[in-house]
């Protein structure tokens, strides 16, 4: 391998390390000079502007005004002449499997909702349970580690969990190794569609495959909350007798409600934009396409700018409802302070 | 709260009416429950590093676990092929140079605006700050269209900027400043808002202007903030395919490991001898990040969900 490319990149390795953080803070200091220049009463005026400017302004350029101009590209055709809301019966015309029914089948329901139960579920197993061993770190730790690593490395690592050989060749896939073991024929995880046409089967090897990276994040949330609930209720409840089972129903689930609803929350704006994994691992074939990947694929591969659009707002307003309880729960705490 | 701390002393009492016999199974079933949900997360990776080590015909013939039994045969063969065979080796580079960019800048800016949001007054600054909250759930994916739309016709594209010899990833840079700025922002500004007010008036008093305070007040007060900020962005940014893809992906030699991974996913089909090696190359420097950093990155992780 070359390294020397380190060698010949010196200038932008220095226009990287130096020059940007020196850019950064030459506008603070900069701005706050011309500042002090100001006369007195101007200068609380004009403060917080300078300081509060480029995130306006970057949040505005990447983010605000690009959404608006998505929302106008979606009801323009590829050469800009406004066609209303053809785009959008394009993408949801084909009821029940044309257009984007598919991804939108597999975001809403098998993304959306089962992959949340199963982060929630194991998630929150893990906290209870890892909660009441001597060794808890180290299993946390591990079980947290794929959170740290790309939803790329993710695919490929279980893609060799799925490998599939013909049945009469040695399986080297984890998964198949197991199933021909257990005397039943190699499943190709990732293509097999069953049950015929519904595409259950190889959407829940995706599932598993970012349920696998995800659970970890879950898991740490709902364990600080669980170590928030005070000890004395626990033992309060042991003391009258309840099982570990009625206490866990009882007790430690109504009050750590709070945390599973903002941890699947942010589950949500997960699994609606989920990408990665279906694009490494099947790029959206075999029936498990979902909204993310088809609005890349109209993109780049149909150069279609207004389906894409289209595909893009389907998206937002999939999480329209999360941003607006996301925003009432911070009024609600700021209401508070 | 990290997941390296804090366990409650009195969580493993057993119910007093159960027998001494009921209570040793009971510990016994949970402690097999938590090995085997451990062995079950840790076996895929496990998979692909044995089979990463393995020689190529011994992939290809018989499953990784075969490798656990004598003789042992390793090699580094399949590192070596890769980093001569594929663009992983520039591609390492190139991740650095995205990633570290793609984190000081939003970084940086969302401290200033922090800042200001949470001890200056200006009109608009709470319709602002919840602006900042909202977009914190807006899907990146509404923004592509029109962003790469203006790069391409303002020539922030790699080879644009390569002839006119600047680093190729500005686009890249800008854009997930960006995105991860609301982010930023939030977190930042609900930590600023708790630093206590009399050390920035008695500062004031002193005559110290907003830049001391800035720089030297506030700024050592939230290292433990900042650091978990930092390696949440950088992890996020390292981690990235999709907005690499987006801007950089047209561009091999300047893509980012992950572009690299799953271009070699796709192309290499049987022979994945190669990719077993890429895979563990990629994940070196978030393994790292994460094994010796846990504690911050943990904590940026709980800030940035559990609310308020």
């Amino acid at each position: 391998m070359d390294f020397s490319v380190l060698l010949t990149d010196i200038p932008t390795l220095v226009f990287v390390i130096v020059g940007v953080p020196a850019v950064l803070v030459g506008y603070i200091v900069g701005a706050e000079y011309l500042v002090r220049r100001l006369p007195d009463k101007n200068r609380p005026q004009v403060r917080p502007w300078i300081w509060v400017g480029p995130a306006i302004v970057f949040v505005a350029g990447f983010l605000l005004i690009p959404a608006v101009g998505t929302l106008v590209q979606s009801l323009q055709d590829q050469h800009g002449n406004f066609v209303g809301l053809q785009n959008y019966a394009d993408q949801l015309g084909g009821f029940p499997s044309g257009g984007a029914w598919i991804a939108i089948r597999n975001s809403i329901i098998v993304w959306l909702i089962l992959y949340m139960i199963l982060v929630l579920t194991f998630g929150l197993t893990m906290a209870v349970l890892f909660d009441r061993v001597g060794y808890e770190t180290v299993v946390k730790s591990l079980i947290f580690m794929p959170m740290a690593i790309s939803s790329v490395a993710s695919g490929v690592i279980w893609k060799f969990m799925y490998w599939y050989q013909p049945a009469d060749s040695p399986q080297t896939g984890t998964l198949n190794a197991l199933v021909t073991f257990l005397r039943h024929d190699p499943v190709a995880w990732l293509q097999d569609q069953w049950p015929a046409g519904l595409a259950i089967l190889n959407n829940l090897a995706l599932i598993t495959v970012a349920t696998w990276g995800l659970t970890g994040f879950s898991m740490v949330i709902l364990s600080a909350a669980l170590k928030g609930i005070p000890g004395e209720l626990l033992e309060a409840a042991r003391v009258d007798g309840a099982g570990e089972l009625t206490i866990f129903r009882r007790v430690i689930f109504p009050l750590m409600m709070p945390t599973v609803v903002v941890v699947g929350t942010t589950l949500v704006i997960f699994a609606i934009k989920v990408f990665d994994v279906p694009y490494v691992m099947t790029n959206g074939n075999f029936n498990t396409d979902v909204l993310a990947l088809r609005m890349y694929n109209l993109l780049y591969l149909s150069h279609n700018n207004g389906a894409a659009s289209a595909v893009a707002i389907v998206l937002l307003i999939a999480v329209v409802p999360v941003l607006v309880f996301n925003l009432r729960q911070f009024r609600a705490v700021e209401a508070r302070r | 709260m990290s997941v390296a701390t804090a366990t409650r002393a009195e969580s493993t009492a057993a119910p007093l009416s159960a027998s001494w016999f009921a209570q040793l199974f009971q510990r016994f079933a949970l402690h097999i429950a938590v090995i085997l949900l451990t062995l079950v997360w840790l076996v895929p990776t496990l998979g692909l590093l044995v089979s990463s080590f393995r020689p190529g015909p011994d992939i290809i013939s018989s499953g990784w676990w075969k490798a656990l039994s004598p003789p042992f045969d390793f090699t580094l063969q399949n590192y070596s092929d890769m980093l001569d065979q594929s663009n992983m080796g520039a591609a390492i580079f190139n991740s650095f140079m995205v990633a570290i960019p793609s984190t000081v800048i939003p970084v940086t800016i969302a401290a200033f605006a922090a800042y200001a949001f949470a001890w200056m007054k200006f009109p608009g600054r709470d319709w602002i700050f919840l602006a900042f909250v909202g977009l914190l759930a807006v899907p990146l994916q509404l923004t592509f269209v029109p962003v790469l739309t203006f790069f391409v016709s303002h020539g922030i594209v790699p080879d644009n900027l390569t002839s006119l010899g600047l680093p190729p990833w500005i686009g890249l840079w800008l854009a997930h400043s960006g995105y991860g700025l609301p982010f930023s922002t939030y977190l930042l500004a609900n930590f600023f808002r708790q630093l206590p007010s009399d050390l920035f008036e008695s500062a004031e008093i002193d005559g110290a202007g907003t830049l001391t305070v800035f720089f030297r007040i506030i700024m050592p007060l939230s290292v433990p903030a900042l650091a978990s900020l930092v390696i949440f962005q950088f992890l996020w940014v390292w981690n990235d395919l999709l907005v690499a893809l987006i801007y950089v992906g047209g561009a091999p030699d300047v893509a980012p490991l992950t572009v690299n991974l799953a271009d070699l996913t796709n192309s290499l089909g049987q022979n994945y001898r190669l990719l077993t090696g890429a895979a563990f190359f990629s994940m070196i420097v978030p393994l790292v990040v994460f094994l010796s950093l846990q504690r911050y990155f943990v904590r940026g992780i709980l800030a940035g969900s559990v609310k308020g």
